[in-house]
């Protein structure tokens, strides 16, 4: 080091002591002063009689303690509604073009040109149709609700469900902040995790990353859409099934937020103890929603890039499943020997070998769980007389045709229900563990946060399972 | 709405060829969004401000890139990037995270300081809430004392009217001493006018001499002049010596660091050096406004 840097340094060294404590308030004082002098200089109100505020108004509603939490729940409700209900038609519409129509088309194309039986299979019945059922499952719920949360989100209405939930936070010994994170988690989970680092402090953000997959990420709704749909929907008379469904992907999503507060409040009674920091949130004003823009950038940036993504992995996954459930072995395809085998452990917690195998294949991205149970499930029921071909998946057009293979394959409104349950608790996909990875720069907490929720959920399912059948019979 | 009501002046006198050419909107015109393709820039352009204050949205218009801008505070997390050319020029852009101040008391802040400071960018565009103006000056003064070549985007002037609220743009552009441009960004109104102050200050055809702070201690400023004095011997071409001193004051570890390791060096000016007299002078030169 230089000597007179070191002199000058030392300066300064003597210069703080010398002018005493109370400077830095000083010179905060001396800003702020100047700002505000500065400021009103600039500034005239030609009216300066109060108005009516409407911002005010509204805020008052939505963050009171008595309206706050059922407007919040209401709004949700009303999202899940509009995207079940909306979704129905153009669901139906999109796989009767691309799986009754498309497919039989595509099967008899290759047949003219004396493709081989297997090269069709993995091609046409194993990658197209998963990418067609991705595309017509998906598709039409995301392009509803996407829009649907970014307008709210535009409108301003997500720091107010952050303030809401701030205190519970608080109280769980977690940083308010977190809301943010976790609402950004509805979206995606990578993208909620990477959010965390609005947080300063390690301590809540590790908190934070442990407990963003109890934020149904937008692989995940339409699994909890369809599945609620087709099993919890169809116990009441028709015109409720749409208000039904959605009320029961509400109750999985709250239960998600529930116990995010639940781990967030064990995790910092525990290995995470510490001090709460404090934190700013400034409720930004109201502003009126750009409709077209919103539109446009939640179909584009949300909507394209997430269905590109489950293509991408739905595509591949569909010839690996084709394959499995064709090659053979003893006469018994390798689908099969996978889904015998896991089916004890399956049924233990209400659910199947087909599902279980189904998430195992879906680590790389969550959307392509229903595809892949149908396709098993299909699979599975061949060999007791249903269904024309193995890993082939056909007529799926509506939700009552989904059901009917469904029920065929063995299934009851408590493996809906479990479904629905082990969908919200088990691992992040595996672009969220490898971004949990690089922001946690820690292979412990990665594991951490990799395979609590798993435990939780075997955990919640056998319980669930265990206490249906007692009541059930 | 906002109104360019300075700019009717030029366009009334269309057809004639040489007032057009030197009409902001002329240039308008070259504006040649870039977005991510940004190699071999001439000048390098930070955007800093509050919270909230449609930084994004002032980063997407000009860019064209499409960064998710969503309407709550702290949103940009991390520095987005992003080009545009515009009169011939290469600009960066860089998106710096909101933040109240630049004390270094939180990541982000310390994000945003760093680049003011370190990557000496050649504008620093501070985007300003016009209904929360009071506010969103602390952070205006404290960019101004790191670097002059600031220039205000007066942003949300819609929605300040809309509060039936009125904002003085040449007066608070007088009384900061740099270019303040009234700008309704969501609306895509004002930005050429920003552009083109953004060019003048690049290319050094404006100098702004930003109004700094004065602290009325006796006692503060022997010791802030006593250091400066020691600060420019030691790094002469630093360019905010007395920032530099205040901080040094204050304890800031980040910059005793940076004057230790000699990090503060590597800091140039290009432009002359704001010299002591003009500590807490009013610039008296108008205008900055268009």
């Amino acid at each position: 080091m230089k000597d007179n840097i070191k002199e000058l340094l030392q300066t300064a060294q003597d210069l703080r002591w010398e002018i005493g404590d109370g400077f830095h308030e000083q010179i905060m004082e001396s800003l702020y002063a100047d700002a505000t002098r500065i400021a009103d200089r600039a500034v005239t109100y030609p009216d300066q009689k109060p108005r009516f505020d409407l911002d005010r108004t509204i805020d008052n509603l939505v963050t009171s303690r008595m309206w706050g939490f059922p407007l919040m729940i209401l709004m949700l409700t009303l999202v899940f509604w509009l995207t079940i209900s909306g979704a129905n038609y153009p669901s139906s519409l999109l796989s009767s073009l691309l799986i009754d129509t498309v497919h039989p088309l595509l099967k008899s194309a290759v047949a003219s040109i004396g493709m081989p039986w297997w090269l069709s299979g993995v091609l046409i019945d194993g990658g197209y149709l998963a990418t067609a059922w991705v595309v017509s499952v998906m598709l039409p719920p995301m392009a509803i609700f996407f829009p649907l949360f970014t307008l709210l989100e535009d409108f301003g209405y997500l720091p107010r469900v952050a303030f809401n939930l701030d205190h519970i936070f608080r109280k769980a010994g977690a940083h308010g902040k977190q809301a943010l994170s976790m609402t950004m988690g509805f979206g995606c989970n990578a993208a909620g995790v990477i959010s965390t680092r609005v947080i300063d402090s390690p301590r809540e953000r590790l908190i934070a990353i442990i407990t963003n997959n109890f934020s149904l990420c937008n692989g995940r709704w339409p699994t909890q859409i369809l599945i609620a749909t087709i099993f919890i929907g169809t116990l009441v008379p028709a015109q409720l099934g749409g208000v039904v469904s959605a009320l029961a992907v509400v109750g999985v999503a709250l239960l998600g937020v529930l116990l995010t507060f639940l781990v967030s409040w064990a995790l910092s009674r525990t290995v995470l103890k510490g001090e709460v920091s404090t934190f700013n949130l400034e409720l930004p004003p109201y502003r009126p929603p750009r409709i077209l823009q919103t539109l446009y950038t939640s179909v584009i940036d949300r909507t394209l890039i997430v269905l590109w993504r489950a293509v991408v992995f739905a595509l591949p996954a569909g010839m690996v499943i084709w394959l499995t459930a064709n090659l053979t072995i003893n006469g018994t395809s390798i689908a099969e020997y996978l889904v015998n085998f896991l089916n004890p452990f399956g049924l233990l917690l209400g659910l199947n070998g087909v599902i279980l195998v189904a998430f195992l294949v879906a680590i790389p991205a969550n959307e392509i769980v229903i595809p892949t149970v149908l396709m098993l499930t299909v699979l599975v029921t061949r060999t007791t007389g249903i269904g024309a071909g193995s890993g082939v998946l056909f007529e799926l057009g509506s939700g009552t045709a989904t059901l009917d293979i469904l029920t065929r394959g063995g299934w009851t409104l408590l493996t809906g229900v479990n479904l629905m349950l082990f969908s919200l608790l088990h691992n992040p996909c595996s672009t969220t563990i490898y971004t949990i990875y690089k922001e946690t720069d820690s292979l412990k907490w990665t594991a951490v946060a990799t395979l609590l929720p798993v435990l939780m959920g075997i955990v919640v399912t056998f319980f669930t399972a265990q206490i249906w059948r007692l009541f059930a019979g | 709405m906002v109104k360019q009501k300075d700019s009717d002046l030029s366009l009334n006198l269309k057809g004639t060829q040489a007032a057009c050419a030197t009409c902001p909107a002329h240039h308008a015109a070259n504006l040649k969004k870039l977005g991510v393709d940004m190699e071999n820039w001439d000048y390098v352009v930070a955007l800093a401000g509050n919270p909230n204050t449609g930084k994004s949205t002032v980063f997407n218009a000009l860019t064209g890139l499409r960064q998710h801008t969503g309407n709550w505070p702290g949103k940009t997390v991390t520095r987005a990037e992003g080009g545009f050319e515009y009169d011939g020029s290469r600009y960066k852009l860089v998106d710096l995270p909101g933040t109240y101040s630049l004390l270094a008391t939180s990541l982000d802040e310390e994000i945003a300081r760093d680049f003011i400071l370190f990557g000496q960018p050649d504008v620093t565009i501070v985007v300003v809430d016009a209904s929360r103006l009071e506010r969103n000056l602390n952070l205006v003064l404290q960019v101004m004392e790191i670097t002059s070549r600031v220039v205000i985007c007066l942003n949300l002037v819609d929605e300040a009217e809309r509060h039936n609220m009125q904002v003085d743009h040449r007066r608070l552009a007088r009384d900061l001493g740099v270019p303040v441009v009234p700008t309704a960004a969501r609306y895509n109104q004002g930005l050429e006018e920003l552009l083109a102050a953004v060019n003048e200050v690049a290319t050094g055809k404006v100098q702004s001499k930003p109004y700094h702070v004065k602290y009325n201690l006796p006692k503060l400023d022997l010791a802030v002049s006593q250091l400066v004095e020691q600060i420019q011997e030691a790094f002469p071409q630093v360019p905010n010596a007395r920032w530099v001193a205040l901080r040094l004051l204050d304890g800031d570890e980040r910059i005793i660091r940076a004057v230790e390791e000699g990090e503060l060096g590597d800091l140039t000016s290009d432009q002359p050096s704001l010299e002591e007299g003009s500590v807490g002078h009013v610039s008296q030169k108008s205008g900055f406004a268009q």
